[in-house]
């Protein structure tokens, strides 16, 4: 070891603590995105002030799912696409913590698809991350709802002809009362909308592109990990406020990133507390939400 | 003598000898029964009998629909709906997968839709687990379709089509899965001898499904059924179920006599003379040959015995198979938690309960998630059955190798 990099020895990681060090090394390839969002979001439960051990993460299946085992939080990887209902009971059940859903997008949006729009449209207080990298990377890159129309995966062979989903509109469809998208590239960016996404009570989604090298980029020979971030910076513009229907991503096309959408609307507590108050008076008991905390 | 590793293979008229994996053995075959449909969604181990299967339709070899579903839930229901139009269909799927699509597992059978399935079988969470066992299978045991195990690539391949010719028989018309343990088969490159398609052919007829959708004849399918009817569904089904039996046997033989590779419900290895028999299904009985070959070469007279179809059972084909044994010792790959053991013992005693001088069954739960099953441990499970002063009681069994 060099002298220069002899003084760094004792210098911890600021990200260190909120990892499970016995995990590691974790599983995720050379060029992954996934733990450049992990960063961003130790960065953001920092800066959000949230006492950790009011802090639940929750994963499904797939690379991103991991990420509930590694984080030193309390976490639950649940079955294939089931983070959400699992969150919303953890939620329900105890109002106080912040559940925070951290999956991929095969698991939000094809097997657990039903479960966003519902969580979505019920405005569960749940902050959602979904890292984007277009495909089903642990069981080996088949094509994805996320897969842009004509990228190859193993499942299409020369080319996806399937329209995949705009997942910012999707949310927005739904309900969720805050959309941002951002990329790994974006990180200062991303670990705002996380915090912000943190800090704000309702169903908040955030979308993050991330490369994929050994399947997506590789399949599609287009280069490494770096290569994909300077696709992401030379490609992304930032446009706040965007129309969610224009945010729709092509193959290696131009990305549109930023805060989409941020409005309020009462969380599903909110709304239970107001109507059983409304029907029952003084013979019901607030649970949760704006009322208090349990 | 027997050995259980063959010698020299002979290449029969109609077929050529090709090294390969026996998933794509499985997508093989299944496009040479030139499927319709093809419905998957990705789970380790059964992905690449897909893979291939969406690269042979993406090829133009497969004339087919290949839909990427968006859950093993919707690929069991896709195969439905194509089966119920009066299309030749195939899913695949491992653990989790299976039991997501479960409900739609037992409509299949009680509507009659000849769908077939490829079993890449896994455990079941949890703690989650990708490795095999028969953990997925035994949780649909009595979901009313042929199920069948294959223990080696050239099985994989062949029973493909003895799936789809049995399915589709006039009087069977009953879904079928074909079990293939997970890694132990579906990433194995191995010699396998394959059909000209010719040979295919002659075997396997069109698809003329006996009731199908149709604007010119009217049906309705997946009905209520009032309790004043569902009792007698359930026994036709039961009834139509073991009544497939004859025909499985005679599919088998009618590929035996095409290819000279037969099948049969239970078969059996060295098992002349045998006071111990061992007991399997699936990949495991190859390791099984091995151990008998080298426990009979230490004059132990150990045999074995195979059971190929799960469903229906063969308690008949079983109870000849093990007569003048003394005992049979069981290797379940699943557990029955809180009942009698392994359910393949559970069953094996049911079916020789009793009988005069049956052996007494010894019931070893092996192999769970993949943990291998080599010859020394087989070896150590024939001599502690042969140490045990007093048999078993009933429910009795060991979870072979577990640490405490």
């Amino acid at each position: 070891m060099s002298e220069d990099l002899a003084r760094f020895e004792d210098v911890e990681n600021p990200v260190m603590p909120y990892l499970r060090q016995e995990r590691i090394p974790h599983i995720w390839c050379p060029g992954c995105g996934i733990g450049t969002t992990v960063n961003c979001f130790a960065r953001a439960l920092t800066e959000s002030g949230l006492d950790l051990d009011k802090v639940s993460i929750v994963s499904g299946i797939g690379c991103t799912g991991r990420v509930a085992g590694y984080m030193r939080l309390d976490s639950f990887h649940t079955t294939h696409g089931r983070a959400i209902p699992f969150a919303t009971g953890l939620k329900l059940a105890n109002p106080r913590l912040k559940v925070v859903v951290y999956s991929g997008d095969g698991d939000l949006f094809a097997i657990g698809g039903n479960h966003f729009v519902h969580a979505a449209r019920r405005n569960m207080d749940l902050t959602v991350i979904c890292v984007n990298n277009s495909t089903y990377g642990m069981t080996g890159g088949q094509v994805a709802p996320t897969t842009p129309l004509g990228a190859t995966q193993t499942t299409m062979p020369y080319g996806n002809f399937e329209n995949p989903f705009n997942l910012p509109f999707l949310a927005d469809a739904c309900g969720a009362v805050y959309v941002a998208r951002w990329t790994v590239f974006h990180v200062k960016q991303l670990t705002r909308a996380m915090k912000e996404a943190l800090l704000k009570p309702g169903f908040t989604f955030i979308e993050v592109l991330a490369p994929c090298p050994t399947l997506y980029l590789r399949r599609n020979r287009l280069g490494d990990g770096v290569d994909q971030v300077k696709y992401y910076k030379e490609k992304s513009t930032i446009k706040h406020g965007a129309d969610t229907k224009e945010v729709g991503l092509g193959f290696q096309s131009d990305i549109v990133v930023g805060k989409f959408v941020d409005r309020e609307r009462p969380t599903w507590l909110d709304s239970m507390n107001q109507h059983f108050s409304k029907v029952l008076g003084t013979r019901f008991q607030p649970w949760g939400g704006s009322n208090g905390e349990d | 003598m027997k050995s259980a590793i063959p010698k020299t293979v002979v290449v029969p008229p109609g077929h050529r000898r090709v090294g390969m994996e026996d998933s794509h053995a499985a997508a093989l075959a299944v496009r040479q029964c030139n499927v319709d449909v093809v419905a998957a969604y990705p789970i380790t181990p059964q992905t690449h009998i897909v893979e291939k299967l969406a690269e042979m339709v993406a090829n133009g070899e497969l004339d087919a629909e290949f839909v990427p579903v968006e859950s093993e839930h919707s690929a069991m229901t896709v195969c439905v709906g194509a089966e119920a139009a009066g299309a030749r269909t195939f899913t695949c799927t491992s653990s989790q997968g299976l039991i997501l699509m479960s409900e739609v597992v037992y409509i299949t059978s009680a509507m009659r839709l000849p769908c077939v399935m490829v079993l890449a079988n896994r455990s079941l969470s949890g703690p989650l687990s990708i490795w095999c066992d028969h953990s997925d299978v035994m949780s649909i045991r009595d979901c009313g379709w042929i199920q069948t195990f294959a223990e080696n690539g050239q099985e994989v391949y062949d029973l493909v089509f003895h799936a789809y010719r049995v399915a589709e028989m006039a009087d069977v018309q009953t879904p079928v899965i074909l079990n293939v343990d997970g890694f132990y088969l579906t990433h194995v490159v191995e010699s396998l001898l394959v059909a000209d398609q010719e040979v295919v052919d002659r075997y396997l007829p069109p698809y003329r499904p006996r009731h199908s959708l149709h604007p010119d004849r009217p049906v309705t399918m997946g009905a209520y059924g009032v309790p004043d009817l569902f009792t007698e569904t359930k026994k036709a089904q039961d009834e139509a179920l073991r009544a497939t039996y004859p025909h499985i046997v005679r599919a088998w033989q009618e590929w035996g006599d095409l290819t000279g590779r037969h099948y049969h419900p239970v078969e059996t290895y060295r098992t002349e003379g045998a006071r111990v028999l061992l007991f399997t299904m699936g990949s495991i009985g190859q390791t099984a040959m091995v151990a008998v070959d080298t426990l009979r070469e230490q004059g132990l007279p150990v045999g074995l015995v195979k059971l190929r179809l799960w469903r229906p059972f063969p308690h008949e084909d079983l109870r000849r198979a093990v007569a003048g044994a003394e005992h049979l010792l069981v290797l379940d790959r699943a557990v029955s938690f809180g009942g009698p053991g392994g359910p393949v013992a559970s069953e094996v005693r049911s079916a020789l309960y009793g009988q005069v001088d049956a052996p007494v069954v010894h019931d070893f739960i092996v192999g769970l998630a993949g943990r291998d099953v080599a010859v020394p441990d087989f070896e150590a499970m024939v001599r502690e059955v042969l140490a045990r002063k007093t048999a078993p009681r009933h429910e009795d069994y060991v979870i072979y190798g577990a640490r405490e």
